[in-house]
């Protein structure tokens, strides 16, 4: 394949075929996949919030700190998400680079989009030298047919450096798909394509044996995961790749010599794990590191999966000193926290694994949304806190503002993007997701959650913002709430 | 109730007090066409212009009654005759203050008696109004300094039971406290005329402070500020809005004399109140809130819930003159912040209402060495203590006098919903700087990325 790409096919031959999304849609390792057909729901015109499979595939990736990320498109794509996550790396940070070929009108009619994608690759190189690029395809180029493997070859054998697509056009569906091709372009160019290095030498301990394992989905928001990588440390659990927190491009190359794949994002990219089950017989278990009992879980799980009674002993240790260690930080704030209203709506995904951290905190989760969850996650939704709670499917403003109020939540812990209607009703708040600044992974990670919740909780601002003003009528705007 | 702790030490440590004398030629700097004279060492005023220059970065008229070594030990009785005479033949001010001063207080001065022996002695100055106040350094501090004079303005200016209450139906008076930046003033007025009234400010730094370029190229007196015949008809006025609780003596004076009422408040800073400030102001015009007002308040609720997160717990350490003291910590205290430390630099009742557990009377030091003890996210102060908070690895948000560092910052808005909301958005602002809330990158001892180091290993069981 040269240079000149203006492709001359129909342009479906080169977009994702139809097939090939039904495939990624139907995930067999997906319990609710049992039923008929269901795969995942499909979005409702009109009424619907969330993102596309371009913002799930570029949020599963993006925190790989050296490689080169370029978004393929016009310039709404990258405009509008780069510079935009609460990711950390401990040393290159590259990923914060923001990178586009912007296409122009001139890029769409004239067909150089194919064109100026190569030569962005190799700006790119040029300029930054990363151990290898990533290209997001998006709307436009799908559309109109660019070839994206084709030109991320060419530009591979020119630059020498790894070029890998990832095929993720909005229109493919929606993020949670996006989470998906992301998986699957990591699985079928990159894993597999290097061996882990030697432990080093001083890093080997008498009588501490090291495995090696993998986390899926594991993001490292605002540095999260420092507080529990320490403890693998402890453990003598290597950490091939925790996809994508904080990883570099040859951890994912290594993935596939694991003992065992921890899935910690839910299903996002549960496709990851099986793969790599069925291919390098790597077993796996979704768990989560939120809450005292989930992160205890999550230890538990690797020694059992593992099999080596000297871990399972130092795992034992360890838990029963960070939990004494930790429920001793607690003490104070459960004081403080215990019976108050929650009102949890992640859009699905988290929700269980945050439901038992604020379990954890003594905090009654009143109500919580599940229209992305699976019928697996509803039920172990439920399982956790019984048939009292609500379960919400319509997550507009107007439909949480509705249930805080029925519900007299104290609290209402979501996503970002649903901060300011929380605010604009005078609801105190908690930001769960990958935009927040603050770290609730681990056992001292719930202290920093215990803490966040008080804050907002216990602010004096409500008050005073619910008070009228001396000269004002009577009514009052905004929520009465927790009485 | 708030703990007042007192010096307990001899030496002052980078302090931060600042003098009666310079805190009342400060009010007489706001009143038109004046200028002040301190009856002491010509140092005194040397240091008090330089201290005013710096900070307003403005030409600031001051005088001295120069006193030297004779005059200290014999008399310098003389000096302020012969200063108040050179100042009204060469100038013909609209008013002049006379300041005493550490060393005029210990000689044993009689000012009140000078300016009596001034009166006899040059008649044809009758027509300028000289106000005397007595304002040693080693008692109080610039508010304190500044509250005498302008109660001394009052007891000099306005006449005493004329029963004309009122007569001016839409003048409201305003005595602003040393708290208020002459960006706050501007503000004040501009809300009492939203009102359909006429404010009547004493003192005006707003009119002679604000930095202005004016058509005189040079002059030796205030451009601006109160006019001085404008001063006997604080006594005529519907009502008096006294802001800072140093004023509440002059206040009182005011209010015996004139028998205007008078709505008090100790701040105006934060929701509760500026609402009690604007209901005031509706109570006594008679008319509804104008909707822009309304509008800025619902602007300073939503900036208080968009802010409360950064704020919320936020450790916070002021030292500030006990009125601007106050009116920060009760800001912060309803945002959520924590009150570490509170230093002030003189004694005032309105401490003890501080919301923390104790007030501490000294210097920058004394903030640093709380700070130290108790740990704090963020420093409220003025310029001094830039050192201090470097020291720390803290913020400094600066306030109050003097503001050396900061262009712009003399005439900042503080008070209003306005000057509140800003507020709030740059305290934010300085704790999401901090990047509060990350934690230490942690780098696994078993990796092997190439020119990243890794976390030295160690025995097990103590890797963290």
């Amino acid at each position: 394949m040269g240079i000149a790409l203006v492709s001359l096919r129909p342009s479906w031959v080169n977009a994702m075929q139809a097939k090939q999304i039904a495939e990624l849609l139907n995930e067999p390792a997906c319990s609710h996949n049992t039923k008929s057909k269901s795969g995942c729901a499909k979005p409702k015109p009109g009424a619907t919030a969330g993102g596309c499979s371009f913002d799930g595939a570029q949020i599963a990736l993006l925190p790989i700190a050296d490689v080169a990320h370029i978004v393929h498109g016009p310039i709404a794509c990258a405009g509008s998400s780069w510079d935009n996550r609460g990711t950390r790396s401990s040393g290159p940070t590259l990923y914060k680079i923001g990178m586009t070929t912007d296409l122009t009108e001139q890029d769409v009619i004239m067909g150089r989009s194919e064109k100026r994608l190569f030569h962005a690759i190799k700006q790119a190189v040029d300029d930054y030298a990363p151990p290898a690029v990533f290209v997001y395809n998006t709307c436009v180029p799908a559309l109109v047919g660019d070839d994206l493997d084709a030109v991320c070859k060419a530009a591979a054998e020119r630059v020498g450096v790894p070029v890998v697509p990832v095929d993720c056009a909005g229109f493919y569906g929606t993020k949670n798909l996006g989470n998906r091709i992301a998986g699957e372009s990591m699985f079928k160019y990159v894993i597999g394509t290097r061996e882990p290095d030697p432990i080093p030498p001083d890093a080997q301990r008498p009588g501490i044996a090291v495995h090696d394992v993998n986390l899926i989905g594991e993001y490292n928001i605002a540095g999260e995961f420092w507080h529990v990588l320490p403890l693998f440390d402890e453990l003598g659990l290597r950490i091939l790749c925790t996809l994508s927190g904080d990883t570099r491009f040859q951890d994912v190359q290594t993935m596939h010599k694991a003992r065992v794949n921890m899935v910690v994002c839910a299903k996002a990219l549960l496709n990851v794990a099986r793969k790599m089950e069925s291919t390098y017989q790597v077993p796996f278990f979704e768990g989560s590191f939120y809450g005292v009992t989930d992160t205890s879980h999550a230890f538990r799980e690797f020694a059992r999966l593992i099999g080596d009674p000297s871990l399972t002993e130092r795992v034992e240790k360890m838990i029963a000193r960070e939990e004494a260690r930790v429920n001793a930080a607690l003490e104070p704030w459960r004081a403080r926290l215990k019976g108050k209203r929650v009102l949890l709506y992640t859009g699905g995904v988290k929700s269980w694994s945050i439901v038992s951290a604020l379990q954890d905190l003594g905090m009654d989760v009143v109500a919580t949304g599940t229209n992305k969850s699976t019928e697996e996650d509803k039920a172990r939704i439920q399982e956790l806190m019984g048939d009292k709670t609500k379960m919400i499917t319509d997550g507009s403003p107007k439909a949480l503002i509705g249930i805080v109020k029925e519900y007299q939540a104290d609290i209402l812990i979501a996503g970002g993007r649903n901060m300011y209607t929380a605010l604009k009703a005078r609801i105190p708040f908690l930001d769960i997701n990958q935009e927040r600044e603050f770290p609730y992974e681990g056992y001292m990670g719930m202290v920093e959650l215990a803490r966040q919740l008080a804050l907002t909780m216990e602010s004096p601002v409500w008050q005073a913002v619910r008070q009228p003003a001396p000269w004002a009528k009577p009514t009052v705007p905004g929520v009465e709430v927790g009485v | 109730m708030a703990e007042i702790i007192k010096r307990s030490k001899a030496l002052s440590v980078n302090p931060l007090k600042v003098s009666q004398p310079v805190g009342a030629s400060l009010a007489f700097l706001g009143i038109n066409r004046s200028i002040p004279m301190m009856h002491g060492s010509q140092g005194c005023t040397a240091f008090g212009k330089v201290f005013f220059v710096r900070h307003f970065r403005e030409p600031v008229p001051l005088q001295t009654t120069a006193m030297d070594q004779v005059a200290t030990v014999l008399s310098a009785d003389d000096n302020v005759i012969q200063g108040l005479k050179t100042i009204a033949e060469k100038s013909r001010p609209a008013l002049i203050g006379l300041p005493t001063t550490g060393l005029s207080e210990t000689q044993g001065t009689d000012i009140r008696r000078l300016v009596k022996d001034f009166r006899e002695q040059y008649p044809e100055f009758n027509d300028i109004p000289v106000v005397p106040v007595n304002t040693p350094d080693f008692t109080g501090c610039l508010e304190s300094g500044y509250a005498l004079a302008v109660k001394a303005v009052i007891e000099h200016l306005v006449p005493e039971g004329t029963r004309v209450a009122g007569k001016r139906k839409k003048q409201v008076n305003v005595l602003a406290g040393s708290l208020l930046t002459p960006g706050d003033l501007e503000h004040i007025k501009e809300l009492i005329e939203a009102f359909g009234l006429r404010p009547l400010v004493l003192p005006d730094i707003s009119d002679s402070l604000d930095g202005h370029l004016t058509e005189l190229e040079f002059s030796p007196l205030t451009v601006g500020g109160t006019p001085v015949s404008e001063i006997p008809t604080l006594g005529e006025s519907v009502a008096t809005l006294v802001i800072g609780h140093s004023l509440y003596p002059a206040a009182d004076l005011l209010k015996e004399r004139s028998l205007v009422p008078d709505y008090r408040f100790d701040s105006l800073m934060g929701l509760a109140a500026v609402d009690a400030f604007v209901a005031a102001l509706a109570e006594i015009a008679g008319k509804p809130v104008p909707e822009k007002i309304e509008r800025q308040r619902n602007q300073l609720q939503d900036a208080m819930v968009d802010t409360h997160f950064m704020l919320g717990f936020a450790r916070v350490a002021i030292a500030a003159d006990p009125d601007l003291l106050y009116a920060m910590a009760e800001l912060v205290a309803g945002m959520g912040c924590e009150v570490v430390a509170a230093v002030a630099p003189a004694k005032s009742p309105i401490l003890e209402k501080l919301p923390t557990a104790q007030v501490k009377l000294g210097d920058l030091e004394d903030l640093e060495k709380t700070v130290r003890e108790v740990g704090a996210d963020l420093i409220i102060s003025n310029s001094h203590a830039a050192d201090t908070a470097q020291r720390l690895g803290l913020p400094l948000f600066r306030a109050g006098f003097p503001q050396y560092d900061l262009i712009g910052g003399y005439q900042r808005l503080w008070v209003g919903y306005k000057g509140t909301r800003q507020a709030l958005f740059d305290l934010a602002n300085l704790m999401v700087s901090q990047g509060h809330g990350e934690i230490e990158p942690y780098r696994s001892i078993y990796a092997t990325r190439p020119e990243e180091t890794r976390h030295a290993p160690s025995a097990p069981g103590h890797v963290h």
